[in-house]
């Protein structure tokens, strides 16, 4: 059960390369507890340390404020592809972030997204772009503000509409667990064993 | 009926019920389990209270962060890995669960022993939380990489939401050349169309150049479907898949062998099926490829020149400088310091016995090392048997105990910072290998042909 997913208006943080991918997200090394929890410390550790010692790299963009309080990230395109590991959304999760907007997202970690509660948002190149422009202008002070009923992204006094299917929108803002909703349906999926067994017995001795 | 895709055929099969969006609520066969995540499906599982629905469907392996070394212990040296080999260890136990530990026979990569022993069947569904899984689809499964979160989900339900997708079908045509296999294939495939190029679509390998491909060969195209971005690939079984599969552990026992046939013969698209992009590639003029970047897309025939990158592509500015090479220069004769032959694209059987026809009576290069990890404790003992270790250690490879060892970085085992990588694995990205390591993914032959020359080396030079 995530918390529900309520509007949002935060600090975005422009990341704009495209492939950025979960390896980079959270290192092989950072994934050191089979919990989804406290792994913020982990999240992009390649480029924000400097060393072994964990000295913050002053260029990497989260170590540079306002960006170390970052709610929202721009990435480029096919963003999060790579490896399945979800701990690339648990430690986006637990930096804080609330969403990703991107020019477009790899299936696994945009399901990952869902199922934790942060809202990927796929909008074309240009507005991303502009977006990028417009935050680095004053990052503190321009906030885009996220409007997940209405389906709206606001940024530069405009309203952008995107994309997103009614189910995982209605997931994220309900707070649901899947498990649950689909446990719904617990007689036909019995149903349907039963019945494939008759139909494919091979599967089933 | 309408006329449907093989993807359809299988899908349609599977429908528990039509949800919203167009998306299906689809059952699933078999569920896959390795130690890095699916312990945390487990655990999770069981914290949540939650009744795992059908502990027959599930399989369960560690293979990413166990120690690989020659005779190894049941531990791991890889710094905080400990935990996650004792809580699949706890957590199979605690559920019933069978699990193939390093001391068994059955034990290897999820994606080389699910075919190996029977788990992945032509048209069956089957998921782990594994972005690789899309492997699979070359015996006509249709199976996807999971997160965590979603398999708890497929545990608990027996079921997984499958939203609408698109189709692409690649017909290959066209002999392919002497030393061109799937890997030069698909790098080829990639670099041309780009990484992100399947991006929520279903892709079908057809036409007779994926028919003339054995069965390992397939699952090394598949393989790297993800790196494609597809929610996954598949190809339709024939009669090479059903010989491969039959009387494997998990295969139809001998009285259901016929029915199981019958219907997997059911299973490829119909003629006038639709797809939304239906596309025509020729084999017969591809190079040996190997990656130069940081993405499978960034990949080019090995006597090609690098690109010239325009100042408005820093990705590709910064793939040339991570990876330490010149704009424009050749890549071909770029000195190399380590060659690895393993993981769940090219560690089966024959792919070491490719190599190992390379490297038989020839040594690698001074200053480079070699490590070849086969992808299960079947395929090393295999190997053995007809004495591939003794080629490979002969040549100055190390030769390990079966797991995904070098393909990634946890903390343990890696080559030194800058050093250059020729890799019979799927992804190059900065520090995949290791802190700074630049990795160039190719076949495992052009990885041996390379070893040996101490560069990087066109295998159409090889003097067979």
């Amino acid at each position: 059960m995530n918390t529900p997913w309520i509007d949002h208006s935060g600090i975005v943080a422009p990341m704009m390369d495209d492939n950025i991918n979960t390896d980079a997200i959270i290192p092989s090394r950072e994934m050191k507890r089979v919990s989804k929890k406290g792994l913020a410390d982990g999240l992009f550790a390649n480029q924000r340390y400097l060393d072994t010692q964990r000295d913050p790299n002053p260029d990497f963009i989260l170590n540079q404020a306002p960006f170390t309080k970052a709610t929202i990230l721009l990435f480029g395109a096919n963003a999060g592809c790579g490896s399945s590991r979800e701990h690339a959304v648990w430690a986006l999760k637990d930096f804080g972030i609330r969403a990703v907007v991107a020019e477009s997202f790899a299936s696994i970690f945009q399901a990952n997204c869902i199922a934790n509660g942060i809202l990927p948002i796929a909008l074309p190149r240009d507005q991303v772009r502009a977006m990028a422009q417009w935050v680095e202008v004053d990052p503190a002070a321009h906030h885009v503000a996220i409007r997940l009923e209405q389906k709206t992204i606001g940024f530069d006094g405009r309203e952008i509409p995107f994309e997103i299917a009614d189910n995982p929108r209605r997931m994220l803002l309900n707070g649901v667990s899947p498990i649950d909703e689909t446990l719904v349906f617990r007689k036909e999926i019995d149903g349907f064993f039963n019945q494939d067994r008759a139909r494919r017995p091979w599967l089933y001795s | 009926m309408m006329p449907r895709t093989l993807f359809e055929k299988i899908r349609d099969l599977h429908v528990v019920s039509k949800l919203e969006d167009g998306a299906h609520l689809i059952a699933i066969d078999r569920i896959m389990l390795h130690e890095r995540t699916g312990s945390i499906a487990l655990s999770n599982m069981l914290d949540d209270g939650r009744e795992l629905l059908r502990p027959e469907a599930v399989f369960s392996t560690i293979d990413h962060i166990v120690d690989t070394a020659p005779g190894r212990p049941s531990t791991t040296r890889m710094p905080g890995g400990q935990v996650f080999v004792d809580e699949m260890r706890r957590t199979t136990k605690t559920l019933g669960l069978g699990l193939f530990d390093v001391d068994d026979s059955r034990q290897g990569i999820v994606h080389v022993i699910a075919p190996e022993q029977g788990i992945a069947l032509p048209g069956i569904t089957m998921v782990c939380p594994d972005s690789h899984t899309c492997t699979l689809g070359a015996l006509g499964a249709l199976a996807w990489g999971i997160g965590s979160t979603e398999c708890e989900h497929a545990l608990a339900t027996g079921t997984l939401r499958l939203p609408q997708y698109g189709q692409i079908r690649f017909s290959l045509t066209g002999q392919r050349p002497e030393w061109i296999g799937p890997k030069d294939i698909i790098l080829h495939l990639i670099a041309k169309f780009g990484a992100g190029f399947g991006k929520d679509h279903v892709i079908e390998f057809a036409g007779p150049a994926v028919a003339d491909l054995s069965i390992e060969e397939r699952l090394t195209l598949c393989n790297m479907g993800v790196e494609f971005g597809a929610f996954t690939v598949i190809i339709a079984p024939d009669e090479k898949t059903i010989e491969y599969v039959a009387g494997r552990a998990n295969a139809p026992r001998p009285a259901d062998q016929d029915a199981a046939v019958a219907h997997w013969k059911t299973l490829a698209s119909d003629r006038d099926a639709k797809f939304d992009l239906d596309l025509t590639i020729d084999v017969s003029s591809i190079s040996p490829t190997v990656s130069w970047g940081t993405s499978a897309d960034q990949s080019i025939a090995i006597d090609a020149d690098l690109p010239t990158p325009e100042s408005d592509q820093p990705d590709l500015l910064r793939a040339i400088d991570y990876m330490g090479l010149t704009a424009g220069a050749p890549l071909l004769g770029m000195p190399i310091d380590g060659a690895f032959i393993g993981s769940c694209t090219n560690s089966r059987l024959s792919d070491l016995q490719r190599a190992a026809n390379i490297l038989k009576g020839r040594k690698l290069a001074a200053g480079v090392r070699g490590i070849c990890v086969p992808g299960s404790t079947a395929v090393k003992l295999a190997a053995e048997a007809e004495g591939l270790d003794l080629i490979f250690k002969a040549a100055g490879f190390e030769w390990q105990e079966a797991g995904c060892a070098m393909c990634f970085y946890a903390g343990g085992e890696t080559f030194a910072p800058k050093s250059r990588v020729v890799s019979s694995t799927n992804r190059s990205f900065e520090g995949r290998q290791g802190p700074g390591v630049r990795t160039h993914i190719t076949s495992p032959e052009t990885v041996a042909w390379s070893a040996i020359c101490g560069e990087i080396a066109d295998l159409r030079k090889f003097p067979s």
